[in-house]
């Protein structure tokens, strides 16, 4: 086993822009978003593959940032909150956790929103069980998920009207 | 939280992995979804010093009816297997894809690193030893297909060679008036479960032939209960049938306390969740929709 291991080159599009890394092997995506990228929206809660407060998606599916090397995201499209907003206005999704109260402290919410992200994608009507399977991977300790859910349904909403 | 430094090799396919194990030897381990693997390495009970990934090879995830035969890539995900219509087509394989942990993890993980992990508290293990599923390896050497039954061995140990790949799982398509449901108790979604069960049945009008029943989460590794297949077989199954086979579960059942529970909780949770399973599978067998989820507590 060598000292350093070779490092690896990867490109990735992160929020529709395309970006060349040179990184260690073991540099986990979140630490990749976080420390060379400069994206500090997506959170490390549990940094144990619990929580969810790391969640992205990548290629259009839910992760968990803290549970994957960066170099297994090489060639993927990633969207981290930061990529929610438009032109300095807040998403769909965004502005219905603000309108519902979908949030106390914040801490969990940038992993919140890329779930409902991921579910309203693909299932833009869900039922309340869809809802709750939907953010069964993310943990809040400050809402009790109510207004979570509420805002998820409202975001529901906005998305239909467009 | 850093794992140990590792070199990092990508497989083009599954070929060129278990040449790529063959070639580094000790230290070379697989990668698949990572969701068992980054989460050991990051506590360091793991330390690979080569890492091979296969999550980048093509052709490895695929879900094909051939004749009776369901066939699963390797490379297959938990989501994947979740909502595909010809996998939902076996009621255990759906109820077990779609209850494992959380959607974040049915993302990534992979029904071949699950059973390469072999962990006593993995879901597809317990589920799949329910039907008649088998393990198709691939090395340098060639190749081989196990029963399920004998590739897992041990807790965390299975019959896996130091340069061998699981490529597919087959999966033998139950017969027309079969039954089956898989049912775990959980703590919350993100974690393995504290007891799980799968029940696999045939009706011949009212009388259950070919019971199969599987337990999750109580031994070291899945535990095949004879005891209550006997209590099933070749009778119509009535409330003293479903009381003998909670019974025969609850004495078969052999779990350590722990953080989900006292021995003693698991097996009365292990003899609760028998009965459930079995009124699903019956309900299944007859043709009747039986919508199940794994239970919260
Ligand atoms: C928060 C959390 C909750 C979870 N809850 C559950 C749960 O409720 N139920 C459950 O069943 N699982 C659960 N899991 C585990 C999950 O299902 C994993 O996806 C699975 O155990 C491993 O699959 P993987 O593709 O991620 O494998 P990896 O983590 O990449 O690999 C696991 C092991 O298998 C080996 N391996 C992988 N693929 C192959 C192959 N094709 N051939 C040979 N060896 C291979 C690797 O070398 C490694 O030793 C959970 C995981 C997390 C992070
Ligand atoms: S920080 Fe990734 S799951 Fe908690
Ligand atoms: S708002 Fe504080 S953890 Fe969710």
């Amino acid at each position: 086993m060598p000292d350093e291991p070779a490092p690896v080159t990867l490109k990735l599009k992160v929020n529709g822009k395309p970006c060349a890394l040179t990184v260690e092997p073991r540099r986990l995506l979140v630490e990749l978003l976080r420390e060379d990228l400069d994206l500090t929206g997506t959170h490390v809660g549990c940094d144990s593959s619990y929580c969810g407060a790391c969640t992205v998606l990548m290629n259009g599916r839910a992760v968990k940032s803290c549970t994957m090397f960066g170099v297994q995201a090489d060639g993927a499209e990633i969207v981290t909150v930061e990529g929610l907003e438009k032109d300095g206005q807040l998403g769909p999704i965004q502005t219905a956790f603000a309108e519902a109260y979908g949030l106390q402290c914040g801490y969990c919410t940038p992993g919140l929103l890329l779930s409902a992200l991921q579910l309203l994608g693909s299932n833009p009507k869900p039922q309340e069980s869809e809802i709750r399977k939907a953010i069964a991977g993310n943990t809040c300790r400050c809402t009790g998920y109510q207004n979570v859910l509420k805002a998820i349904r409202l975001a529901a909403e906005h998305m239909a009207k467009g | 939280m850093y794992t140990a430094a590792f070199e990092y090799h990508r497989a083009s396919s599954l070929e060129e992995a278990a040449t790529m194990l063959s070639q580094i030897g000790e230290g070379a381990k697989i990668l698949a979804g990572g969701q068992s693997l980054i989460p050991l390495m990051k506590l360091r009970l793991a330390a690979p010093s080569h890492l091979i990934d296969i999550g980048f090879t093509s052709g490895g995830s695929y879900i094909r009816e051939e004749g009776r035969l369901l066939r699963l890539g390797a490379l297959t995900s938990h989501a994947e297997i979740e909502l595909s219509p010809v996998a939902q087509r076996i009621a255990i394989v759906h109820d077990c894809a779609a209850g494992i942990a959380d959607v974040q993890v049915r993302n990534r993980g992979t029904i071949g690193g699950s059973l390469a992990e072999a962990d006593p508290s993995g879901d597809w293990a317990t589920a799949l030893l329910a039907l008649s599923a088998e393990v198709h390896l691939i090395s340098p050497a060639g190749e081989r297909t196990l029963a399920l039954d004998d590739f897992i061995k041990d807790a965390y140990t299975t019959a896996l060679r130091s340069n061998e790949v699981i490529a597919e799982i087959r999966v033998h398509v139950p017969d027309a008036g079969s039954g089956g449901a898989y049912i775990c108790l959980k703590r919350a979604a993100p974690v393995y479960a504290t007891a799980s069960v799968a029940v696999e049945l045939k009706l011949e009008g009212n009388v259950c032939r070919q019971p199969a029943i599987v337990l999750g989460c109580v031994g070291l590794r899945p535990i095949r209960v004879d005891g209550a297949e006997a209590a099933l077989r070749g009778r119509e199954i009535d409330d003293v049938a479903l009381e003998a086979a909670g019974e025969a579960v609850r004495v078969a059942a052999d779990p350590e306390s722990d953080m989900r529970g006292s021995a003693e909780y698991k097996r009365t949770v292990a003899g609760a969740l028998v009965k459930r399973a079995l009124r699903a599978a019956l309900g299944r067998a007859r043709g009747e929709i039986v919508e199940t989820s794994h239970l919260y507590a």
